[in-house]
């Protein structure tokens, strides 16, 4: 399993945090606002979406159905076409697997394509550890690896930094690991971008061994497909002599054809473009055409613990678009780091639980991190029921705490299903709570309660009472 | 699961175990029923694949067969070297250009080459798409992704309307184990507060010949 990030605390303690930070705030607000506008015209756009909607979870259940079967097919095809597949039952096999790859080639470092898995298994640190450097290429991961800093969203991991934090990251730290920023650089987008191609093309053009993941992996032929933008991952794919793809189980399609339902679906979902600037495809060794050494590691690292169930299967559908997060009340306002995974937002708050298991603080807390409000089912691409997947994780981790000390919640819940269970017990309680809403008239929420209760009123603002129950009104009214 | 003393075959066989315990209850779901190959209907394809590419803000001429060299000569005015691929018609070409011919120039000397000039394998009107099998005439990989300008020959009769049809065309490039590069406009990035720049690590220019008849 991949650990959580370190010393991650449960999400409302971390949210408490994100939430203070104003710049936070308004950088996330500004950047989902903009990408769920273009992902609304783009979808638009699209006659037959919710056709392709239905089809893209149907192509996955039948694969994740059946993936012993699709699994040794892509092996099978991929050998056939000269590449070495290799399997890693959790993030250490895998991690060791690539770290001994590349110290055959004998090359102190790599270029890297953005990469979700390579994330999750915290392949940088590994590759670090073993003395290997690893240059992240896409220019959100650059920014990250430059920082410091950890990524909190999907598709563009550094959106909660503006245009000047970036500024100043690229003059401090891009002189250390190679070409500087110029001197004179501003905070122009432009500027910024240029100063990031200048930096990573003398990677590029030296780069020994490059390491991906793949968005898709075709049973039938053994083709890897990586989705991109900048040529970050066209340079990393294409100019080095060893490739090395991590890819997760859960990314094999049966055939080349389910592409023209994958290919629709993604780009419009991700970053909101009728088609993504560059995609990419290739099929083991093409000899005289990119690298010659070419290596796929197929990992599972918890995936098969949501394969069993009906429900928690689906979350296995994703095909981490993100469009998810660009909706999402919760992740708007938190951002990315609260949930202490690089899987954040809605997705993230079944995924994490479900691969890793409930053991954490943070993984407990996670599939409380929503509102149930519903609008990450209706932007997600391949129809995964998020709210209903969160509700079960609840009840999960509910189950898991019983028959040990009740807490002060299971107490107070206790207490209410008495109360409520009985219209005279009901009706004494709320005379009790009248009296408390004449207290307290001139507040419209109560704050923080004192000792046990504050465990519930830190992470919600419960509304004072009325000065006036429903029940009174109608005795009154009509009685 | 993991154990260090243990090869390959073990982990192969640990993670196809777990797939098939998982699965021994699961009920089977069938394929999606659907009709591949067909995607939105256009009336205009080559109009529509113009506006769409134009839509990436890259340059769209659309010319008669017998203009092509005019159409390159003005797109790669300005580049003081300019590589193509074997297998470029002659005629694609202005007369007495000087070119340097791809002959497995390495990274680093590719990368002191202004220009490319490529075919293509299928434009796709809906979404502003170029798709390269780097066949004879379009060249490996890195050839049309290190000379920061691209200039793109498509023949309208490559066009199709919508991504299945142009899946379904490509399907014999990928069994014969080609490699396939779409393309949509030149190469950019949001990832700065979610602002379009176009021009990071590939081609910063791409220049579209769409040629009729």
């Amino acid at each position: 399993m991949s650990a959580t990030f370190v010393g991650m605390p449960a999400f409302p303690t971390a949210a408490r945090e994100a939430l203070g930070n104003a710049q936070q705030r308004r950088n996330l607000r500004h950047a989902t606002h903009t990408i769920r506008d273009k992902r609304a015209r783009v979808v638009a756009e699209v006659d037959d979406w919710e056709e392709l909607r239905v089809a893209g979870a149907a192509i996955k259940d039948h694969v994740l159905t059946h993936l012993d079967t699709y699994l040794e097919q892509l092996e099978e095809s991929l050998t056939r076409a000269g590449a070495t597949v290799h399997w890693a039952s959790d993030a250490a096999e895998a991690n060791r697997i690539v770290v001994d790859l590349v110290r055959a080639t004998g090359s102190q470092e790599v270029v890297k394509v953005k990469s979700m898995a390579t994330q999750e298994i915290e392949l940088n640190e590994a590759l670090e550890a073993a003395g290997i450097d690893a240059w992240e290429t896409d220019l959100a991961e650059l920014i990250v690896q430059l920082g410091h800093d950890r990524p909190s969203h999907i598709l563009v991991p550094a959106i909660h930094r503006n245009r000047a934090e970036i500024r100043e990251i690229f003059l401090r730290e891009m002189g250390a690991v190679g070409e500087p920023a110029p001197a004179g650089l501003t905070s122009e987008p432009r500027e910024l971008a240029e100063a990031a191609r200048t930096h990573l093309r003398e990677k590029f053009l030296r780069a020994k061994v490059a390491i991906s993941g793949a968005n898709f992996a075709v049973a039938e032929t053994g083709t890897l497909v990586v989705v991109e933008s900048e040529g970050n991952g066209r340079m990393c794919l294409t100019l080095p002599e060893t490739l090395i793809s991590v890819v997760g189980i859960e990314k094999v399609l049966p055939t080349v054809a389910d592409l023209e339902v994958m290919l629709q679906l993604l780009p419009r979902s991700s970053t909101g473009e009728r088609m993504n600037p560059y995609t990419s495809m290739w099929t083991g060794v093409t000899p005289g055409d990119g690298p010659q050494d070419v290596h796929v590691v197929l990992l599972d690292n918890g995936r098969t613990s949501a394969l069993a169930d009906d429900l928690d299967r689906q979350a296995l559908r994703c095909i981490r678009c993100s469009a998810c997060l660009n909706v999402c009340p919760v992740y708007e306002r938190v951002g990315g780091h609260a949930y202490g995974s690089v899987y954040p937002g809605p997705i993230g708050a079944v995924l994490n639980p479900l691969i890793r298991g409930t053991s954490s603080a943070v993984d407990k807390s996670l599939p409380y991190a929503s509102s149930l409000c519903g609008a990450c089912f209706d932007a997600c691409p391949v129809r995964i029921q998020i709210p209903d997947l969160l509700v079960r994780l609840r009840t999960r981790v509910v189950d898991e705490k019983r028959g040990g000390l009740p807490s002060g919640e299971e107490i107070a819940m206790k207490g209410m299903a008495w109360v409520l269970g009985d219209a005279d017990r009901l009706e004494r309680a709320q005379k009790g709570s009248e009296l408390g809403g004449r207290l307290l008239r001139r507040r419209t929420s109560l704050g923080r309660l004192p000792g046990p209760l504050s465990a519930w009123t830190d992470a919600r603002d419960a509304p004072t009472p009325p000065e006036e129950t429903f029940r009174t009104w109608w005795k009154r009214e009509r009685g | 699961m993991s154990d260090a003393t243990s090869g390959p075959t073990s982990a192969r066989e640990a993670v196809l175990a777990r797939v098939r315990a998982a699965l021994a209850e699961a009920t089977p779901a069938d394929p999606p029923a659907r009709a591949y190959g067909h995607g939105a209907a256009v009336a205009d394809v080559p109009a529509l694949f113009a506006e769409r590419v134009a839509d990436y803000r890259a340059t769209v001429v659309r010319v008669a067969p017998s203009g092509v060299a005019v159409a390159v000569a003005e797109a790669i005015e300005g580049a003081d070297s300019v590589v193509v691929p074997d297998g470029l018609p002659e005629e694609w070409l202005p007369a007495g250009l000087q070119v340097v011919h791809d002959e497995s120039l390495d990274a680093t000397a590719l990368d002191r080459v202004a220009a490319v000039v490529t075919g293509s394998t299928v434009g796709i009107a809906v979404t502003g798409t170029i798709v390269l099998d780097h066949g004879p005439g379009q060249g490996r990989r890195a050839l049309s992704l290190v000379p920061d300008l691209h200039v793109c020959v498509v023949r309208e009769a490559d066009l199709v309307a919508d991504v299945p049809e142009a899946v379904s065309r490509l399907v014999g490039s990928v069994t014969a184990g080609r490699p396939l590069t779409w393309i949509s406009g030149p190469s950019a990035t949001s990832d700065i507060e979610l602002e379009r720049v176009e021009g990071v690590h590939g081609p910063r220019t791409l220049h579209v010949v769409l040629v009729g008849g």
